[in-house]
């Protein structure tokens, strides 16, 4: 039985049981007229049915999904001849993909013996007979659910608060998925980037001046010195989040001021949208910008000028993701400066300052700490943003601070190790998470400080 | 009064130069508004300058005989093994009688794409009574030919530096005069998946990929992220649990999103084995990436919600549950609908994580399902941006204003939706 369907009849069932459930509250009191003498309203029988039908069988299900592939690979393994039992682990899981590619009726790789199409046999059979006893099992286990929750009613039930009880769990646990999500990250990136170091030191990793990832295959091979000091990415991330900075802050944040103290309510409202325009703009779509418009335009101008500057500048890439994080950094500017009290803007203004010197003396400064915490948050956005390196800035890992040469930044580097087919556990693909961790942890202090004061300053005058 | 005169003095010599001050701030002020908002306008010049010409497509018309001792050497209809090229061929040559020679020959050839010989196939798949007759097809021409219909192709260069040679210009040219050469809407852009031939590529898989990507990723994101505004507004006691989740909310909305691709990579695909490349695995790595922007968005509806509606509902007998769910998820719906819509439209621009976890293979089929190895529009964008041909180009810049129009239609909607719905208390 195909699993929509297995789930379409178990939603069909507890539609029923709710329905069930409902009449024979009603029907206890003897009619809809009587209903007052029940706890709670009809429908919570019927709720409480539905779920207690629903929720056992859904359980049943997903530990049968968890646990039917293990069960069967056991089960074919050790049907398999002996001299086939004991080969290595990596060799049997060839075989075992062999014998499932088989079964699925696919093309495999190796020759075709007897015992091989034995255990593909046995794996569809296994397969047919396992889903047979899902669909039963869990279909039983709906019935009997339902049927003993329908038993159970009672005109004293106190089914809303059993109801209740279960929805704040489920609310509960979808707030949790937020914690899990965290949690998975760090798990995963720091499981990997683990072993990475087990087999690159790492002080070399956090210091080595030389990026050249090509790990070697076989032992012979040419070029393959596969050398993992990433000082050379933490300095093209630097350079090119300072380009970016270069142009975002003073642009952002001038554009904050005029918008909240010169403009014209119509200028603003035209404004105001077109930036929140560039805010939406994907950044793949920047990253095409920046390395078929802005680089050969930054190279022409560059060349006219007499300067060498290779295509792949990072002047470019940090100038397009400079106007890519101008919004963010007005509109947190634009809150910061909201947020200092008029008072003050008053009364500067009263004692005769221009408009110029009651923002730069008086209302930047109270806002500072506002707006320091919105730089973060966009260095943050900076450094992690990737499309438009990837597409835009380089692969050579030069170690440079001249914004006319290539660089590259850790997030093209996790991009480059991890697109394309690598065994997984290499070096190559592993430095990617090395790197994923160094990215998490650098962009989560900038974030929990900015976020902090961010907000720290915002209530203060409130 | 000799001190207050001084003073006003002071104050005097000074102003010229603050006043030049204030109005220089207000320059800068100026320019940097004009900054941004100028970086858009040539942005949309620049991409509708490039992208336009991709909707149309340039049609040759051929006059083809569906040969029969071609297409059904053995009386049966061999669809597999059919030389339909040869047949385009054939149709070229009777175009062009004067041509001779095998070098020349094959130039002729190249004014056509390859996807003559697919039409040709298709239509007799379609309708098998064809066999044997002689139709006149239009078919696109190849990219080449196309570029140079459209001006990208400067004819008056040396022969050596340009794709097409003098003989090819000359036989266009002819094709133009005698009417058999036409511009048309680019139907392929939409109805095709990807193809190495810029004429015959299409955006439709990746569309479709997107689609049920966004599929997976509302049906997830939107219950558990405004169930989780709920619980959080509504039931959460203050506590070190709760200020935890806050924070991780809050963090989560400014994780690089790379780092949700490599969770992907790890949970998802290494550690549950769902298949690489399958819009199930991006809806469920892009529903964590929208889950907090969704929640975040709930949690403003729900906090707009007066408290006056929470408390005459609690005055009247009813249980928290019931407060929320018939007072005030009804009211704050249209917040947190207007909030999955931002969200979404997030989701559907976002590829870095997408690259992460294999989807960016060259997928030529539509897909037809959610584990079916699949592309998304912007990473289809990034895949085409990398190819050196000048049609891809221009067909990028065709996709990225897909794309946006896609994201305008969603922001819109989120706008009116608000501006209807929203209520004044």
């Amino acid at each position: 039985m195909q699993g929509t369907t297995l789930i379409l009849i178990l939603a069909a069932m507890s539609f029923a049981a709710f329905f069930f459930g409902r009449g024979r509250s009603v029907a206890l009191v003897g009619g809809p007229r009587h209903s007052t003498a029940l706890h709670s309203l009809p429908g919570y029988y019927g709720y409480f049915t539905a779920i207690w039908c629903l929720l056992p069988a859904l359980a049943v299900l997903l530990l049968w999904v968890l646990l039917e592939p293990r069960i069967i690979v056991a089960l074919i393994v050790k049907g398999l001849p002996e001299a086939q039992r004991s080969l290595s682990v990596g060799e049997l899981d060839l075989l075992l993909n062999n014998i499932q590619n088989l079964a699925a009726g696919d093309a495999i790789s190796g020759d075709l013996d007897a015992a091989l199409s034995e255990a593909a046999t046995r794996f569809q059979d296994y397969t047919t007979v396992s889903r047979r006893i899902l669909a039963a099992s869990t279909l039983a286990v709906a019935g009997l659910g339902g049927a003993i929750a329908w038993r159970r009613i009672r005109p004293d039930l106190r089914a809303r608060n059993r109801v209740e009880g279960i929805v704040l769990l489920a609310l509960i646990a979808a707030s949790s998925i937020a914690i899990l999500t965290t949690v998975g990250i760090v798990l995963s990136v720091l499981f990997e980037a683990l072993r990475f170091f087990q087999k690159v030191p790492i002080s070399e990793f956090l210091f080595g001046l030389n990026w050249s990832p090509q790990t070697a295959i076989r032992a012979d091979q040419v070029g393959s010195s596969g050398s993992f000091g990433a000082v050379p990415l933490f300095t093209g991330t630097m350079l090119i989040t300072g380009i970016a900075m270069f142009v975002a802050v003073p642009v952002g944040l001038m554009t904050a001021i005029y918008l909240a103290e010169y403009s014209s309510s119509r200028v603003r409202n035209i404004a105001k949208p077109l930036l929140e325009v560039l805010a939406g703009i994907p950044t793949v779509v920047y990253g095409f910008f920046a390395a078929l418009t802005v680089a050969p335009w930054v190279r022409r101008t560059g060349e006219s000028l007499g300067l060498e500057v290779a295509s792949e500048s990072a002047l470019a890439a940090g100038l397009v993701m400079g106007i890519m994080i101008i919004p963010l950094v007005s509109s947190l500017a634009d809150d910061a400066i909201n947020a200092v009290p008029s008072a003050m803007r008053d009364g500067a203004l009263g004692l005769g300052s221009t408009r110029a010197e009651t923002m730069t003396r008086v209302i930047l400064p109270a806002a500072l700490p506002g707006i320091i915490g919105g730089v973060l948050l966009a260095v943050s956005r900076a450094i992690g943003e990737t499309m438009i390196v990837v597409m835009a800035a380089g692969l050579a890992a030069n170690l440079t601070v001249n914004p006319f040469e290539a660089v590259t930044t850790v997030t093209v580097q996790i991009v480059t190790l991890l697109v394309g087919d690598q065994e997984f556990d290499s070096a190559k693909t592993l430095a990617a998470f090395a790197l994923g961790l160094m990215l998490f942890v650098v962009t989560l202090i900038l974030n929990v400080i900015g976020l902090v004061v961010v907000r720290k300053y915002r209530e203060q005058y409130d | 009064m000799q001190a207050s005169k001084t003073t006003r003095e002071k104050v005097e010599a000074g102003l010229r130069r603050r006043r030049r001050r204030e109005i220089v701030f207000q320059l800068s002020g100026m320019l940097a508004t004009t900054v941004g908002v100028m970086f858009l306008g040539v942005f949309f010049v620049d991409l509708f300058a490039k992208g336009s010409t991709a909707f149309m497509q340039t049609y040759i018309r051929i006059d083809v005989e569906f040969a029969e001792d071609v297409i059904a050497p053995d009386g049966e209809i061999d669809l597999a093994y059919a030389d339909f090229d040869g047949l385009v061929r054939t149709a070229l040559r009777n175009e062009f009688p004067a041509v001779s020679g095998r070098s020349e020959r094959r130039e002729l050839y190249r004014l056509v794409s390859i996807g003559a010989g697919y039409q040709m196939r298709d239509m007799i798949e379609a309708k098998p009574a064809l066999l044997g007759s002689k139709e006149t097809l239009w078919v696109p021409a190849s990219s080449t030919v196309d570029m140079y219909v459209k001006g990208n192709i400067d004819a008056s260069i040396d022969e050596a530096l340009r794709p097409l040679s003098d003989a090819q210009v000359g036989w266009i040219e002819s094709l133009r005069e005698s009417g058999r050469l036409e511009s048309r809407i680019n139907s392929a852009l939409f109805s095709n998946g990807d193809s190495r031939e810029p004429e015959l590529a299409g955006i439709r898989g990746a569309l479709m990929g997107s689609v049920y990507m966004l599929i997976v990723t509302i049906l997830l994101a939107f219950p558990i992220g405004v169930a989780a505004a709920i619980y959080l507004e509504e039931f959460a006691p203050r506590n070190r649990w709760s200020d935890l989740i806050e924070v991780n909310i809050n963090n989560l909305a400014a994780v690089p999103s790379i780092v949700f691709g490599l969770l992907g990579l790890a949970i998802f695909i290494n550690w549950m084995s769902i298949p690489r490349s399958a819009p199930l695995v991006g809806g469920l790595v892009l529903s964590l990436l929208t889950l907090p922007v969704i929640i975040i968005a709930s949690r403003a509806a729900i906090k707009a919600v007066p408290p006056s509606i929470r408390e005459a509902a609690l005055a009247l007998g009813a249980s928290r549950m019931q407060v929320v769910f018939h007072h005030i998820m009804p009211l704050a719906l249209p917040g947190m609908l207007t909030g999955a819509i931002i969200g979404m439209s997030r989701a559907l621009g976002e590829s870095a994580p997408l690259l992460m976890i294999g989807m960016v293979a060259f997928i030529v089929d539509v897909p037809s399902g959610f584990s079916d190895p699949a592309t998304a529009l912007p990473v289809q964008i990034y895949l085409w941006a990398d190819s050196p041909e000048r049609a891809f180009a221009e067909r990028t810049s065709a996709a990225i204003i897909v794309l946006l129009a896609f994201l305008l239609v969603m922001n819109l909607t989120a706008v009116i939706m608000r501006k209807r719905m929203e209520r004044k208390w």
